[in-house]
C-alpha cells in the first residue's frame, strides 16, 4: 500500500518533472528568420507618401505611430518593433524596388500592409517567390486572398466583392422585387463590385438586373450613364464609383428628378468628400455599407475601444485628424499586426507569422463596428467580411439593422 | 527659336557643341564599361537590380538626347513611347509566349513606327508648342491602355504580370545578375549606334538643323524628313528601354507610366547635360538614387528634399555631368603636363 503510493508520488513527480522539461525547452526553442531577433522584429511597409495617391500616405504614418506606442509600452514578447515605410508614390516599379529594398537590403521579416492595387500586384509574384509575408495588403481587390497561388499573400479590409454581396443580402430582403440599374467603373474595383453582386443575388440576378452601365476613369462626366438608367425604368440603383465621380451621381440622380432605392459603394461614400461636396440635399436617405467606426460621430465617445484610440491619437498623433478614415484604418491594420506577431510567440519564422495569420479567431481591433470579427483560415485569407449597412439621415450615416456576412467562397 | 530651345541646346557656353563633344574619349568609355562589368560580381542582388534599373533609364535618357541635344526638339511624351516598348514586350511574352530577347527589336521597330508618324503632326511645332504636344500624348497613354477595347491584351488597370527570364546556357547566375548584363550588353550596342548615328551624314544633318534649321534647309537637308526620322529613332531607343523594363520589373500597368515617368527622364537628361550622351548614365542614377536620398533626409517632405538638390545642381552645375567632366579633364590635363 505504502509502495504503491510512493510509487504514484514518483510518478506523479516524474510527469511534473518531465512537463517541466518539455514546456522548458518548448519556451527555449527560438526559431527565427531574417529580420527576427531577441530585441528586434524587423517589419517593412510601402506607402504612397508622395504622388496622386498621397492623402492615403496618412495610414502609414498612424502605423508607425501605433508600433511606437507598442514599443513605448515593452515590444512585443520583449521585442521592439522596427517599422521601415518606404515611399512608392503610387508607381508599380517603384514599388518593386522598395520591395526589394525591404527584403534584400533591410532584411525585413515581412512586408505589412503596402497599398494600393497596381503596387501590390507588381510585388505579389516577388514575394510569394521569396516566401516573404506580404500581410495586410491594404486594398480590397478581391484578388489579394488567393491563398492556393499566393500563399504568402493576404488581405485585410473587405474585398469589394463582399461589400457588394452586403448589399444584394439588404436588398433582397428590402425590396425583393426590386428593378436593378448599376453604374460601375470600368475597372478591378469595379467589377468585382459587380460580380459580388451578381453572385449575392444569384438566379434572380438575371431578371432583376434592367441596367448595367460602365465608365472610364478618364471620362469628364458620367452624366449620360445616369440618364440611360433612369430612362430604363430601374428603381433601385447602385452607384459603385470612388469619389469625383460619386459626387458627380449624387447630383445628377437629384437634378432628374428620380428617386431610387440609392446604394453607394463604401469607397465613394465619404461624408466630407462626396456628400458635402455633392450637397447633403441630394444625398438624403441613401445607402452605403461600412466594417469600421466613424471616428469623428461622438456616438463612440463612451465605446471602450474607440476611448482607446481618442487616447492614442492624444499622446501619439495629436496632428491626426480623426474624421479621416484613413487614421482609423491605420491604427486597426496595425493592431492586427500586433496580434499576430504576440500570437507568434518566439517561434518568428516567416511560416509561423503566415500560420498566425491565418488562424485569427474573432479577432476584433478597436475600430471596428461592434459585432464586427476578424476570422482567417488555411482557407479564408479575407481577415474582415463583414459589413453593417448604414444609411444618411441630416448630416451623418445611421447603422441599420445588423452586421451582414458577406463570405466568400472559395 | 524659342528663347527656352535656345537656352537648352547650347549649353557648353563658349564651347561649340560639335560631333565630338556630344561623347566621350575612348580611354574613359573603356573605364566606365569596364566598372560597369565587374561591379555587379561583388554587390547584392538588390544592388545589381538597382543598377539594371539605372541602365534602362540611362537608355531612355540617351535616347531622348539624340532627339533633344541631336535635333533640338523637345518631347515630354517619352513615358508613352516606353510605355509601348514595355507593353509590346510583356503582351508578346506573355500572350504569345515569344522569347524575351525576340520582344526587343520588336518593341524597336513598333515604337519606331509609332514614334515616326508622331512625328508628322510635330513637324509644324517647335520648342515649347512641341513639347506640349508630347506631353499631351504622355498624359493620354495610361488612360488609352485602360481603354477597354484593349483590355484583353492589356489586362486593363490590373496590368500584366510578366515572367522572369533564367539565365541561358545553363549558366550559373542569378536572374537578376544575367538581366544586369543582359541590360548592359543592349545599353553598349545601342550606345554605339547612337555614337555612330550622330557622327555619321544624318547625325550631322541633325546638328546642322538644331543649330539653324534655315541655313541647313539652304544646305539641300530635308528638314522634315530628319525631323521626323529622330522622333523616330528616339521613340525606337525608348521603346526597347521600356521592354527591358517590363522584363526587369516583371511588371506592367498603366500606372508606371505617368507623366511622372517622362519628367523624370526629362530632368535625368539635364542633370545628365543636354546633348551629351555619357551623361545619361549620370542623369539616371540620379533619378533613381535621388528620391531614396530624399526620402531618407524627411519622409514626409521627401518632394521638397529632392527639389532642393535638384535646385542645387542647377545652380552649381547648369550643364549637369557634362561640365563637371569637363572640369575634371581640364585637372588631368594639367597634372598631366605638370
Amino acid at each position: 500500500m505504502l509502495s504503491t503510493k510512493l510509487k504514484l508520488n514518483v510518478a506523479a513527480v516524474s510527469a511534473v518533472v518531465a512537463l517541466a522539461v518539455t514546456s522548458g525547452s518548448a519556451l527555449a526553442q527560438k526559431k527565427y528568420d531574417t529580420g527576427a531577433t531577441d530585441t528586434e522584429i524587423k517589419i517593412g511597409n510601402i506607402m504612397p507618401y508622395s504622388g496622386p495617391a498621397s492623402a492615403y500616405g496618412v495610414i502609414g504614418k498612424m502605423e508607425e505611430a501605433y508600433f511606437k506606442m507598442i514599443n513605448e509600452q515593452g515590444g512585443i514578447n520583449g521585442r521592439k518593433i522596427n517599422f521601415i515605410s518606404y515611399d512608392d508614390g503610387y508607381s508599380p516599379p517603384k514599388a518593386v524596388e522598395q520591395a526589394r529594398k525591404l527584403v534584400e537590403s533591410d532584411e525585413v521579416l515581412l512586408v505589412f500592409g503596402p497599398l494600393g492595387t497596381p503596387s501590390n500586384s507588381a510585388i505579389e509574384k516577388y514575394m510569394n517567390a521569396k516566401k516573404v509575408p506580404q500581410l495586410f495588403v491594404a486594398t480590397g481587390a478581391t484578388k489579394f486572398g488567393d491563398y492556393k497561388d499566393f500563399p504568402w499573400t493576404m488581405g485585410w479590409q473587405p474585398p469589394y466583392q463582399s461589400e457588394s454581396r452586403v448589399y444584394a443580402a439588404h436588398l433582397l430582403k428590402a425590396t425583393p422585387n426590386a428593378k436593378i440599374g448599376i453604374l460601375y467603373q470600368n475597372d478591378d474595383f469595379g467589377k468585382d463590385m459587380l460580380k459580388g453582386l451578381k453572385d449575392g443575388l444569384g438566379a434572380k440576378a438575371a431578371s432583376m438586373i434592367i441596367a448595367e452601365e460602365s465608365y472610364e476613369v478618364s471620362e469628364p462626366t458620367i452624366d449620360s450613364h445616369v440618364v440611360n438608367i433612369k430612362a430604363k425604368g430601374a428603381d433601385v440603383y447602385f452607384s459603385f464609383t470612388t469619389p469625383k465621380f460619386a459626387a458627380q451621381s449624387l447630383k445628377k440622380v437629384a437634378e432628374l428628378g428620380w428617386k431610387p432605392v440609392y446604394y453607394q459603394s463604401n469607397v465613394g461614400a465619404s461624408v466630407g468628400s462626396v456628400l458635402k461636396p455633392a450637397g447633403f440635399e441630394n444625398s438624403q436617405n441613401i445607402y452605403s455599407a461600412a466594417y469600421a467606426k466613424d471616428g469623428a460621430d461622438p456616438q463612440w465617445d463612451t465605446d471602450e475601444g474607440m476611448k482607446k484610440f481618442y487616447a492614442f491619437l492624444a499622446k501619439y498623433a495629436p496632428d491626426a485628424n480623426k474624421a479621416d478614415g484613413s487614421v482609423v484604418y491605420g491604427y486597426g491594420q496595425a493592431q492586427t499586426m500586433v496580434a499576430v506577431l504576440k500570437a507568434a510567440g518566439d517561434n518568428l519564422t516567416r511560416e509561423n507569422i503566415m500560420k498566425q495569420a491565418a488562424s485569427l479567431k474573432d479577432f476584433t481591433p478597436d475600430t471596428l463596428l461592434p459585432g464586427v470579427k476578424i476570422n482567417t483560415s488555411a482557407t479564408d485569407f479575407y481577415p474582415i467580411q463583414q459589413l453593417q449597412i448604414m444609411q444618411f439621415k441630416g448630416e451623418k450615416y445611421e447603422l441599420q439593422g445588423p452586421i451582414i456576412d458577406g463570405q466568400l467562397t472559395n | 527659336m524659342s528663347t527656352v530651345q535656345d537656352a537648352v541646346v547650347k549649353p557648353a557656353g563658349s564651347q561649340a557643341q560639335s560631333k565630338k563633344t556630344m561623347t566621350f574619349g575612348l580611354v574613359a568609355t573603356l573605364i566606365v564599361f569596364a566598372a560597369l562589368v565587374i561591379t555587379p560580381l561583388f554587390v547584392k542582388n538588390f544592388i545589381i537590380f538597382q543598377m539594371t534599373t539605372v541602365l534602362i533609364y540611362a537608355l531612355a535618357i540617351l535616347a531622348l538626347n539624340i532627339l533633344t541635344g541631336g535635333s533640338g526638339q523637345f518631347s515630354l511624351g517619352q513615358s508613352a513611347f516606353y510605355a509601348v516598348g514595355a507593353y509590346t514586350a510583356a503582351i508578346m511574352m506573355e500572350h504569345m509566349n515569344i522569347n524575351y530577347a525576340l520582344t526587343l527589336p520588336a518593341a524597336g521597330i513598333i515604337c519606331f513606327i509609332f514614334g515616326f508618324l508622331f512625328g508628322f503632326p510635330a513637324l509644324r511645332l517647335s520648342g515649347v508648342y512641341l513639347a506640349l504636344a508630347t506631353f499631351a500624348l504622355a498624359v493620354a497613354m495610361p488612360q488609352l491602355l485602360k481603354l477597354h477595347v484593349f483590355e484583353y491584351w492589356t489586362g486593363g488597370v490590373q496590368g500584366l504580370v510578366v515572367n522572369k527570364p533564367d539565365a541561358p546556357f545553363g549558366l550559373k547566375m542569378s536572374q537578376d545578375m544575367y538581366l544586369y548584363y543582359f541590360t548592359l550588353f543592349v545599353s553598349a550596342v545601342i550606345y554605339m549606334l547612337a555614337v555612330n548615328l550622330l557622327r555619321s551624314r544624318s547625325g550631322r544633318a541633325l546638328m546642322a538643323i538644331r543649330d539653324n534649321p534655315i541655313a541647313a534647309s539652304a544646305m539641300g537637308i530635308d528638314l522634315p524628313l530628319y525631323k521626323t526620322l529622330a522622333f523616330g529613332v528616339t521613340a525606337g531607343f525608348t521603346g526597347i528601354a521600356g521592354a527591358l523594363g517590363a522584363i526587369v520589373v516583371q511588371f506592367v500597368a498603366p500606372d508606371s507610366f505617368t507623366i511622372q515617368l517622362a519628367i523624370a527622364l526629362f530632368l535625368g537628361m539635364v542633370v545628365g547635360g543636354v546633348g551629351w550622351l555619357p551623361g545619361s548614365l549620370v542623369g539616371a542614377a540620379f533619378i533613381v538614387f535621388v528620391p531614396n536620398v530624399a526620402e531618407g533626409v524627411s519622409k514626409g517632405l521627401s518632394g521638397a528634399v529632392f527639389g532642393v538638390f535638384l535646385i542645387a545642381v542647377i545652380f552649381l552645375v547648369p550643364h549637369g555631368a557634362r561640365q563637371v567632366a569637363y572640369y575634371l579633364e581640364h585637372i588631368i590635363k594639367k597634372l598631366a603636363k605638370a
